[in-house]
């Protein structure tokens, strides 16, 4: 089905190279196997979700890829590159932002701050080398009018935001710092339905600015409205990649959730889920 | 970006008051506790309280504090906490005491060495913390002991016996170093304002407040440097980050180990200070120098508006805070109230400041 969404969706993705691309990723804890072969690859202007229930290793996957852990076995290749990350920091050097669940914000901290953590600018050299908080702020203020959003000031804390503007605060910082792949870890998970569609949008503008997306969620409602490509995992495996229009929620629905019983529970529920 | 967002105000913000916005200030309660213990004893004290040589009698035990204070500030803002700062004191005067008693060494060998030593403890308490993920709490409350009795053992093996160590005076007495770490500073400053007779002097025509004590200069330095820090530096903003959110903060590219492990050496380091200027002041060292301070430089941190939690709080609030401890110590000397009182203050400011905190803690972010 391809129901259409005011959102604009990539139609070049086909003969463009893949900025990241991993094959057959495998990731072991100790005995426990996380992921078993993962494949998966993202290509600048497109959102490229990928769905999977709870345990199924997405966690897992973005992390290795956002050079949180290292693969056990498998291949990353990074604009053509093989590429191992070290740290997160490596990564995201690369151009691989993680926005976490968690959003890697600060509540105590203002959303100046927030945004510059870890890459402050400077001006001033040697012992006067210092945070230049002005154009940190200007910065700050314009980057999120260009998401929608009107600070009271740059000083407000991210305390007082509400969990949509939070997450596009931290869309707007991975995209300032120079994203060319945005990995979005469940961003609409805790949104109410307003929230969720700002988010979306921004999603959207995101993708049409050249950055690839990787929409991680288990919503597939979510994920259709934005998405480009659609990638299910199941128990650490990847079940394949479909384009937009050649697979329907239900399909999608029924592959992370491994098929058969959910087809039993849907029957008992009246089709509601 | 071709298109740019709808932002309309949102009718539903109310514009904020002055005094809202000064409520958010962290160091706010420090400073309204100050004047509040000024107005009290301007009231109860004798007049001698606030002249020159009464404010430099009570701004000096400030100063001592302060000066481990701004360090556990910056720690606490960190996020971790150093309950082995007091017993540091004792034991990097050791050290230094050794350096300049028993190997002979100058002051400009000695200070950087003690320093560098102080700096070390820190770091082997930074690295246990980091790496072991315990509460920093519990960690330094075991140095807390571990250093107070080195400090004893190691007074007896240098003395042969005794817990103190003498003859500190002696040595550093002619050193051209020692005016920057004793004494005071800006002598002829006064003296040449005694001879105007803007300042009080004693008969022969000395001032009675000879300059200012070097401390307090160093005092101020610190909180400049560390308000600086604090504010204006991407260091600043990686201490605020560190104890905010650790997680966060390290997946946004902050090395908050790094960050951590140089404050527990910071405050080390503070504490060393304070070793340095108090036993070359003393001219010996002994084991319960800088007794219990840890408990002391934590609450004027808290007083200065640091949370327990970390991630908030102010080296200014820390310099006020300890003014307020140094203006009660000795302020109640001058009032005819028993001693003490100061303990049952102590403990009813903490209380109130960590009730304040709380308070000001939601209000920043919104918490209902």
């Amino acid at each position: 089905m391809t129901e259409d969404t005011k959102f604009h969706h990539g139609d070049a993705v086909k003969d463009v190279a893949p900025i990241v691309e991993m094959k057959e990723i495998e990731k072991h804890f100790g005995n426990i196997i996380a992921l078993a072969g993962v494949s998966f690859d993202v290509k600048p202007g497109e959102c490229h979700c990928l769905l999977g229930d709870n345990g199924a290793g997405k966690s897992t996957f973005i992390k290795t890829m956002s050079g949180v852990h290292k693969p056990t076995k498998g291949e990353i290749y990074f604009e053509g590159q093989p590429m191992s990350f070290d740290t997160p920091r490596d990564a995201m050097e690369a151009g691989i932002a993680t926005v976490f669940q968690d959003l890697a914000m600060i509540p105590l901290m203002s959303v100046t701050r927030n945004f510059f953590m870890g890459r402050e600018p400077t001006k001033g050299k040697g012992l006067l080398k210092r945070f230049d908080i002005d154009h940190a702020n200007q910065v700050c203020m314009e980057e999120m009018r260009k998401m929608g959003i009107n600070l009271r000031g740059p000083d407000q804390a991210v305390g007082t935001l509400s969990g949509g503007e939070r997450q596009t605060v931290a869309i707007a910082r991975a995209v300032y710092f120079g994203a060319k792949i945005l990995i979005l870890d469940e961003p609409t998970s805790a949104l109410g339905v307003r929230q969720t569609s700002n988010v979306l949008a921004t999603i959207d503008r995101v993708r049409r600015q050249g950055i690839g997306v990787v929409f991680i969620s288990h919503n597939v409602r979510h994920a259709m409205a934005v998405g480009d490509r659609f990638t299910v995992l199941n128990r650490g495996k990847t079940l394949g990649t479909a384009r937009r229009g050649e697979i329907s929620p239900e399909e999608l629905q029924d592959m992370m959730a491994g098929g058969q019983e959910m087809a039993e529970l849907e029957g008992s529920l009246g089709g509601t889920v | 970006m071709t298109e740019s967002a709808q932002v309309s105000v949102d009718e539903r913000i109310k514009q904020e008051s002055f005094l809202a916005k000064l409520m958010k200030r962290p160091e706010l309660g420090a400073i309204a506790g100050a004047i509040l213990v000024c107005i009290f004893f301007l009231i109860t004290a004798d007049p001698a309280m606030f002249t020159l040589s009464g404010v430099m009698n009570f701004m000096t035990p400030a100063a001592q504090l302060g000066i481990l204070a701004i360090g556990a500030a910056l720690l606490m803002i960190g996020g971790e906490f150093d309950l082995s700062i007091g017993s540091m004191v004792a034991f990097s005067g050791l050290f230094f005491g050794v350096c300049v008693v028993t190997w002979q060494l100058p002051l400009v060998l000695s200070i950087p060495m003690t320093f560098a030593f102080a700096a070390a403890v820190g770091a082997i308490n930074g690295n246990i913390v980091i790496r072991s993920g315990l509460p920093s709490f519990i960690v330094t409350l075991a140095f807390l002991f571990i250093l107070r009795g080195l400090s004893l053992v190691g007074l007896k093996m240098a003395t042969g016996g005794s817990t103190q160590l003498r003859g500190v005076r002696d040595q550093v007495e002619n050193d051209w170093l020692a005016p920057v770490f004793s004494g005071e500073a800006f002598g002829g400053l006064f003296a040449w304002l005694a001879e105007l007779g803007v300042v009080e002097t004693f008969k022969n025509g000395a001032p009675k407040v000879p300059g200012i004590p070097v401390e307090i200069l160093w005092f101020i330095a610190i909180t400049l440097a560390a308000t600086y820090v604090l504010l204006r530096t991407p260091a600043g903003n990686w201490i605020f980050a560190s104890g905010g959110d650790k997680v966060a903060a390290s997946n946004s590219g902050v090395p908050v180990n790094r960050v951590k492990i140089s404050l527990f050496m910071l405050t080390a380091c503070c504490a060393a200070l304070v070793a340095i200027i108090t036993v070359m002041d003393a001219g010996s060292t002994d084991a319960r120098r800088g007794f219990q301070k840890e408990f002391e430089a934590i609450i004027a941190a808290v007083i200065g508006g640091c949370l327990l939690t970390g991630g908030y709080g102010s080296a200014i609030g820390a310099f006020f805070g300890s003014i307020i401890f140094g203006m009660v110590v000795i302020g109640l000397t001058y009032t005819d109230f028993d001693q003490d009182w100061f303990q049952v203050f102590l403990g009813a400011m903490l209380l109130i400041a960590v009730l304040f905190n709380n308070a000001i803690r939601k209000r920043v972010t919104g918490e209902r």
